[in-house]
């Protein structure tokens, strides 16, 4: 009975807490000063259609190599403290509906989330985005055969080629212009075409191979054996 | 105007499956319930014109993470079935 009126308390306690946040909100209708450099420099400064990407990728670059660390520090700990068992269990085959879709879709599925890492700087999405539906493309796979094995190796290749060559990319930012991450080392070419706005398509690209060996890593040692 | 209607109305739903989920006995039944508030918010957050978070919420927070909750409670059950 206290327990739950103690709650009901905390509760009152966060709505009065969160309560200006409703009551006070205005629409801006101007950007603040930061935003409006980030929109403009987007477009004169960086040749990329997606504001949004811009600044994930160029002037919130670091943030977004923590980002890749961290996913990265998280599959390494689930590949370590989750180990895989040789106990033979029965495995229940799919069904064929699943299995005749799966072999269809699969390739479908891969091309989508190519599409949507390679246009981030173009339409909405990105390389976290494509690299999650690469990864559900292997999941497809993984449900639809039971006893289907991934060739960790190559996994592992990609996954720490990609990570490399990030870091790399910045790394020629340093050197070649002012800044880490910069996106400018290369010419930027045509406004609102595939190949322009810099590095920022290849970093992109990286980011996507790189979240979907991850991902499909993780897959693959949550199922289990 | 509209909008803000549709908005309203998804995230009352949002908090009755959140209190749902809490309740559900069946765990099956939560974690699907939990996957469903993630995909009403992805489409909230395309409403309010961000379709980068609402791929990204839609993507990782109702297909990926869902697999993932499912995959966990398997491997729970078949450790609770071997002691």
């Amino acid at each position: 009975m206290i327990k739950k009126i103690l709650i009901i308390f905390a509760m009152l306690g966060l709505f009065i807490v969160f309560l200006p946040l409703i009551t006070n909100f205005e629409f801006s209708q101007n950007l603040s000063e930061l935003a409006s450099k980030y929109v403009r420099g987007s477009v004169d400064e960086l040749n990329s259609q997606n504001v949004v990407t811009s600044v994930i990728v160029t002037y919130r670059g670091l943030d977004t190599l923590g980002e890749v660390t961290v996913l990265f520090l998280a599959t390494a700990g689930i590949g370590f403290l989750l180990k895989k068992k040789n106990k033979k269990s029965k495995k229940r085959v799919a069904s064929e509906i699943l299995q005749t879709a799966s072999s269809f879709l699969v390739a479908l599925i891969v091309l989508l989330g190519v599409y949507i890492f390679t246009h981030g700087h173009l339409t909405p999405g990105g390389g976290f985005q494509g690299g999650v539906i690469i990864a559900t493309a292997f999941l497809l796979l993984l449900l639809s055969d039971v006893n289907m094995k991934f060739n960790h190796t190559i996994l592992q290749v990609v996954e720490s080629f990609s990570g490399a060559f990030y870091v790399v990319i910045g790394i020629i930012g340093l050197v070649l212009t002012v800044g880490f991450l910069n996106s400018k080392i290369i010419p930027l070419g045509e406004y609102g075409t595939l190949f322009s706005a810099g590095t920022i398509p290849i970093i992109y690209s990286l980011i996507g191979l790189k979240v979907g060996s991850e991902l499909t890593n993780i897959l693959d040692t949550m199922r289990g054996e | 105007m509209i909008s803000v209607t549709i908005i309203i109305v998804l995230g009352i739903i949002m908090i009755v499956a959140g209190i749902v989920a809490l309740h559900l006995k069946n765990l099956l039944a939560a974690i699907i319930t939990a996957g469903a508030i993630s995909l009403l918010a992805s489409v909230i957050y395309l409403i309010l014109g961000s379709p980068d978070v609402a791929m990204t919420e839609a993507s990782i927070g109702s297909g990926l993470t869902t697999i993932i909750f499912l995959y966990a409670l398997n491997r729970v059950r078949k450790e609770n079935k071997d002691d």
